[in-house]
């Protein structure tokens, strides 16, 4: 049977890294995702017949208890899942993210008290899954010792790391989902996590060497708290960067758990994801020139320092109306679409295509311009305007557009900001500057679509607004762009 | 069961492997690549499954009740979204081969 078990196991290994290898391409992406489904259910079937489970005295209880939470978790997974909509798609993503890095916690949490009940009780070791030497030699004093000092430590390292990938991965789902907007918690956040990082430190040795239930309490409690003060001061700009990390993170957590159980799939499956995750944040964050500790240490976009003076740059916002962008746009040689997290909220990408194919009729050519960070997850706007049925030949990236806004007689920026901020390249004083940013100023004229005359996501002003060959319309995304189909029609 | 020094190859290993993956990735696929990995450390429910099959006493049942849910939430959602998110890549897929690389 433990042959089974292992091979199975091993399979359901070969099938993930195909299946991921298989997501790196548009064709197979599909079957990669199908793949891998098929692993994780071999894996999870063949779990049911581990001897672990049924030579437990638990065994009834336990089998019925497994299948109940399956239900319910998988259930309400399941039906959220389906439901939700494409732009509430990164939410959902950091919780389930989230319920990963929990699960990896708890299976922690399980170890470790078994192993505190070890010690209280001094039982025999016969129930141990693993026997440390030392627990033949006389009775156990500290978790570490019924454990093994390796165990020990990955089970300890894993629970932070887990616990810390929870906690986060639900206020980033509470922030991104608008039940959360506060950025700021307490006075000197940065200085009180730091304290509580040395303390969860502490704590973590103390839970090595111990044999009582309290530090363990705290030691969980305290991570959680540590997850929530780490996430919420972190803003929206940074949102991807955040679930990528936290995915990562939730990735080396049960690859670390992996080995506490040894379990040879979660080991693999687990440091895959934390390694490719890695890797994901890193491009995401170099994409926005800011360095990973940055976005936790800096406190984006909350500073008052991050207000950009409008008088310098000179000018102020004007309005347009749609019927004169219908006319510039039908008339124009090149258009240039800039979609930001705005389209997404407005769900306006259908209204966008459509307003693309009548202005493909009339001859001009329509182009789409996504920057690397628009939206809140790498590729978001990609995902959108697939969902709308925009072919990829017309989407393009930063490095192969930018040359060819100075062709561009229309940009129309709806819903985006900081990516079109020329702050970012001539202020240095403005919390962007560095980023690489869609050159949209260089085009003959520049419509943005905005809901009102604030400020983003991320609180910086942003001077392209206030330029000569800016114009703004506002309203809500989906019912300007309608407007301008309106308006492009009645020609 | 893994020791010791043949756990720390797999580790490498593994490393090398996402790292491997991941850059080759075009941008349009990095949302749906997130959550696919996401979906992945669903695994996590195997040893959820054994974390609470093997608990003694209804304080580790509770928690491992819990881990259960948790991950069989991760391990199903993650795969219902991408499997969404992909399903919409289909059928764009013979004009992608040809211009959407990247």
């Amino acid at each position: 049977m433990s042959i089974l078990i292992q091979a199975s196991y091993f399979l359901a290994a070969v099938l993930f890294i195909l299946g991921l290898k298989q997501m790196s391409s548009p064709v197979t992406a599909r079957r990669g995702i199908q793949w891998a489904g098929a692993g994780m259910v071999l894996a999870t079937l063949v779990t049911f017949l581990a001897p672990e489970l049924y030579d437990n005295p638990q065994a009834v209880t336990n089998y019925l208890l497994i299948i109940v939470a399956i239900a319910i978790g998988g259930g309400y997974a399941w039906v959220t899942g389906k439901k939700v909509a494409m732009t509430d798609m990164p939410q959902m993503i950091a919780m389930y993210n989230g319920m990963g890095g929990g699960a990896a916690a708890t299976i922690a949490a399980v170890e470790l008290l078994k192993a505190q009940g070890e010690v209280a009780h001094a039982q025999g070791p016969g129930l141990l899954v693993r026997v440390g030497l030392e627990v033949l030699n006389g009775q156990p004093e500290s978790i570490a010792q019924v454990m093994g000092t390796d165990v020990a430590i990955l089970a300890i390292i894993g629970a932070v790391i887990g616990t810390i990938a929870f906690s986060g991965s639900i206020i980033a789902w509470a922030k991104l989902d608008g039940r959360l907007n506060t950025s700021k918690l307490l006075p000197m956040q940065q200085q009180i996590n730091l304290v509580l990082a040395v303390i969860l430190v502490v704590l973590a040795i103390s839970v090595y060497s111990t044999d009582a239930l309290a530090p363990i309490v705290a030691f969980f409690v305290l991570a959680l708290i540590l997850g929530v003060f780490i996430t919420v001061p972190v803003g929206g700009a940074d949102m991807p960067v955040i679930i990528s990390l936290f995915n990562a993170l939730t990735g080396l957590a049960v690859g670390f758990e992996g080995y506490v159980l040894g379990n040879a799939a979660m080991i693999i499956a687990g440091t895959v994801v934390g390694s490719a995750g890695t890797l994901l944040t890193h491009l995401m964050a170099k994409a926005m020139n800011r360095s990973v500790s940055n976005v936790f240490f800096s406190g984006f976009g909350t500073t008052a320092t991050a207000t950009v003076d409008a008088g310098a740059t000179g000018g102020s916002m004007k309005d347009i109306q749609s019927q004169d962008v219908g006319i510039m746009m039908a008339y124009a040689s090149q258009v240039v679409v800039i979609p930001g997290y705005g389209m997404a909220v407005a769900q306006a990408q259908h209204k966008v295509w459509e307003l693309t194919q009548l202005l493909t009729e009339k001859g001009v050519k329509v182009k789409f311009a996504i920057h690397p960070v628009a939206g809140r997850m790498p590729g978001h706007m990609n995902v959108l305007l697939a969902e709308a049925g925009v072919p990829y030949d017309l989407i393009y990236d930063m490095e192969d557009i930018n040359a060819d806004f100075a062709n561009t007689t229309v940009t129309l920026v709806i819903g985006a900001n900081d990516v079109v901020n020329p702050a970012a390249k001539n202020d240095p004083n403005s919390p962007l500057f560095g980023m690489p940013i869609l050159n949209a100023e260089q085009s003959d004229n520049v419509i943005v679509i905005k809901r009102g005359r604030g400020t983003g996501f991320s609180g910086v002003e942003n001077p392209l607004f206030l330029l000569d060959n800016t114009r703004m319309l506002f309203g809500d995304g989906q019912k300007a762009v309608n407007e301008l189909i309106q308006a492009v029609k009645e020609l | 069961m893994i020791e010791g020094l043949a756990a720390l190859y797999i580790f490498m290993l593994a490393g090398f492997t996402g790292y491997e993956i991941i850059s080759k990735v075009p941008v349009i696929l990095h949302t749906p690549l997130m959550s696919g990995s996401n979906f992945v450390h669903g695994i996590v429910l195997v040893g959820a499954m054994i974390a609470l099959g093997i608990a003694e006493n209804p304080t580790q049942q509770a928690i491992g009740f819990i881990a259960v849910l948790l991950a069989a939430g991760n391990a199903v959602g993650g795969y219902v979204v991408t499997e969404r998110m992909l399903e919409m890549f289909k059928s764009s897929d013979k004009k992608d081969a040809a211009g959407g690389k990247k």
